[in-house]
């Protein structure tokens, strides 16, 4: 009888817990047989998309495992991958080589953009989320500035390609012949109809393996302990604003990493849109896999890339066949990533004052006899 | 000396880069062209468009639930009274009043349904606001499209259903409050009478309120929680109360900023427009906890006609449009600033 009610709770659990996937699971189910997309065709997408954003979604993890929430802040580093996809672009570089260039090139920016972020979120400890929030919107004009006005007059930048017709500024929209899904088709791979960019995977798999092996040194304990506890950590004589630096360095230089890779895939940079709405996505993704905002594994990075993605292939036409319009679908899909990252933040501050709640009471009947 | 020093100290080095540098464009103007008076036409009509909007932050920074990034909340009831306004044919002042008058429901119910929300989430409201915001305007972005307005003004006019992206209020009650007793000097200088009147009347409301039992309850429940639980007032009480203020006043505002921009933008359009509010409080000198009037008065004139007076001699001089970079320079930098600020002062 025990084991029943054990199983029961098990099962109960699980449903709890994982609200958020369980909704899109339904969701999507509904949606598939209403888009009218044949299943190879969904099959193909989603292997396309997970090679192309889940490395962008693993940049979150490393900030969350310190306690700093989600890192929205993790646009400063896609904004250092689009200067070295320009810079590398005037040089004229093509290939994977010329792609790792670019990255080489990204690296340091975004690690001096990360270490300021790093900077300014140890002084709003308690409010990291909306401060990279704002952050990344303030270096969003920034970047701006530095791409539309500086490119061309200060930094010099000579590639037609390049260079809007009035001499300065990058134009809006930018080819990248160079470049172009040479990560993807490096290892060329077909299973049936599908093709696989098993080079991607590859990569993306050792950065799993990267995140894996980091949670187990020193510094990934450190992190851990950071994450529960700040004053505990900072009395077992850890440096507690040195490490949540690092947290936010490296998962801004993943990010640039990730943005480099996003883009090699699709082939063209959208200079001005895009760069500041990476967080929003990679963000809702984790979320709907089943992560909140103080757990994160890996698992729930590819479960949510193939669920938000599924919806996001899915959402438009289900629109059309339902509303009659695919503008339903599209505004459909927005207001899901918007929502579901605020239904999961609701749900994980509401959860944790409940249970502040029921220590404090427990505390108080401890006290009283 | 000291004197200088003390004044630093109160204004904080940021109003005072603020002001320095819109001074300066002020005195550029001339000699580039730039009509002063125009210019100064400009910032108080900004000003009065925008004041309500950042009034509208007091209450809840004052009862400790942040600033509000969930404007767009209040905003989404405006545009639904303003758009039922013209449905239903109202024009003219019975258009405003009616605009204002079928927005309240729904400005009272979005406030009271997210005040309930924030009272379950104290220390996330900032975050969750932000989300709460975005979410509803991206639902609203379905319904401008499925609600069945028929008003053949407001209506694509080729599929025959759906709104449009902007609806003009040509002919219904634009510039209402901005004509109403206005004063005209020679051609370029106009001052919108009747708009500032109405911030005034809604300032001295707001004064007048925390000037009550409800409203000093209010500021004990932000200031010191621990005190007022110990006196006895119902803190997630003041807090409801405070969310609906500042959702009320945001549907105000944006009434007030439809009729004098002349035209109702919907779908997008609300998505960015608490940052600007957010930004000016901050510029006037108000932190994530604490503001008063004078924070909105000076932090609005300062901000709106930093944002005036930036694309006017800037690209007069220097020929290229900066205004949109600089505004989100400006305004997210400030945002940025204060969030840092505030733990450093309480730690």
């Amino acid at each position: 009888m025990t084991k029943k009610t054990g199983f029961k709770d098990t099962i109960s659990q699980i449903f709890v817990g994982n609200t958020v996937p369980i909704m899109f699971i339904v969701l999507i189910i509904f949606a598939i047989p209403l888009s009218g997309f044949s299943s190879g065709y969904l099959i193909q997408e989603m292997v396309t998309r997970v090679g192309r954003d889940s490395f962008l979604v693993l940049s979150l993890l490393l900030p969350i495992m310190a306690g700093m929430g989600l890192n929205f802040g993790m646009v400063l580093g896609a904004m250092s991958g689009q200067i070295g996809i320009i810079l590398g672009t005037n040089w004229g570089v093509t290939g994977v080589g010329g792609l790792f260039l670019t990255m080489a090139l990204a690296t340091p920016l975004a690690a001096l953009l990360g270490w300021m972020a790093g900077i300014v979120l140890n002084r709003a400890k308690g409010r990291e989320m909306v401060t990279s929030l704002m952050l990344g919107y303030f270096m969003n004009g920034v970047y701006q500035l530095v791409v539309l006005y500086f490119m061309g007059k200060i930094i010099s930048i000579k590639n037609p390609v390049l260079v809007l017709s009035r001499g300065y500024g990058i134009r809006n929209a930018v080819d990248l012949k160079g470049i172009r899904q040479s990560l993807d088709k490096l290892i060329p791979l077909k299973i049936g109809d599908i093709s696989v960019p098993l080079a991607t995977f590859i990569f993306i798999a050792l950065l799993c393996l990267f995140i894996w092996w980091f949670g187990r040194t020193k510094l990934g304990h450190d992190m851990r302990a950071v994450g529960q506890d700040m004053g505990v950590a900072e009395d077992a004589g850890i440096k507690v604003e040195h490490t949540r630096i690092i947290a936010v360095i490296l998962s801004t230089i993943l990010a640039c990493y990730g943005q480099i890779i996003y883009l090699q895939n699709i082939g063209t940079l959208n200079t001005y849109n895009g760069a500041d709405q990476t967080a929003v996505f990679a963000a809702a993704a984790l979320l709907i896999g089943g992560a909140s905002v103080v757990k994160a594994s890996i698992p729930n990075v590819f479960i949510g890339v193939i669920l938000f993605h599924m919806m996001f292939v899915v959402s438009p036409m289900a629109g059309k066949t339902l509303m009659g319009s695919a503008m339903i679908g599209e505004y459909f899909r927005v207001f899901i990533s918007y929502g579901v990252i605020a239904l999961a933040l609701a749900l994980y501050v509401w959860k944790h004052l409940k249970e502040r709640e029921r220590a404090r009471r427990s505390l108080r009947g401890a006290q009283e006899p | 000396m000291n004197r200088i020093r003390g004044f630093v100290e109160k204004a904080g080095w940021a109003r005072i880069i603020i002001g320095m540098l819109l001074l300066s464009l002020f005195i550029a103007a001339p000699s580039v062209g730039v009509r002063v008076d125009q210019s100064i036409t400009d910032v108080i009509a900004r000003f009065g468009m925008n004041g309500i909007m950042v009034l509208g932050m007091i209450p809840m920074v004052q009862t400790g639930c942040g600033l509000n990034f969930g404007l767009p909340l209040g905003i989404i009831a405006g545009l639904l009274g303003a758009t039922i306004s013209i449905e239903l044919g109202l024009t003219g002042i019975a258009g405003f009043a009616g605009a204002i008058g079928l927005a309240a429901p729904f400005a009272l119910l979005f406030g009271w349904a997210y005040g309930k929300l924030l009272n379950r989430v104290k220390g996330g409201e900032m975050m969750i606001a932000t989300y709460v915001g975005f979410s509803s305007v991206s639902f609203m972005c379905m319904m401008w499209m499925l609600l069945p307005y028929r008003s053949p003004k407001m209506i694509w006019a080729y599929g025959g259903s759906g709104l449009r992206t902007t609806v003009s209020l040509e002919g219904f009650w634009i510039h209402i409050l901005d004509n109403f007793l206005a004063i005209r000097i020679g051609g370029n200088f106009l001052f919108p009478t009747g708009m500032i009147l109405f911030f005034v009347f809604m300032a001295w409301i707001m004064w007048a309120f925390f000037h009550t039992k409800t409203g000093t309850a209010m500021t004990a429940v932000g200031s010191n929680p621990d005190y007022a639980r110990a006196a006895g007032i119902n803190i997630d009480k003041m807090r409801s109360i405070s969310v609906i203020m500042s959702t009320v006043y945001g549907t105000l505002g944006i009434l007030v900023y439809q009729q004098s921009f002349g035209f109702i933008q919907l779908y997008n359009a609300p998505f960015f427009m608490a940052l600007p509010a957010v930004a000016a409080i901050l510029i006037g000198g108000a932190s994530v906890n604490k503001a008063n009037i004078m924070n909105v008065v000076i932090g609005t004139i300062l901000f709106q006609g930093l944002l005036t007076m930036t694309p006017s001699v800037i690209n007069a001089a220097i020929h290229s449009d900066l205004s949109e970079v600089v505004r989100i320079i400006v305004s997210d930098g400030m945002i940025v600033y204060a969030l840092t600020r505030v733990t450093r002062k309480s730690r």
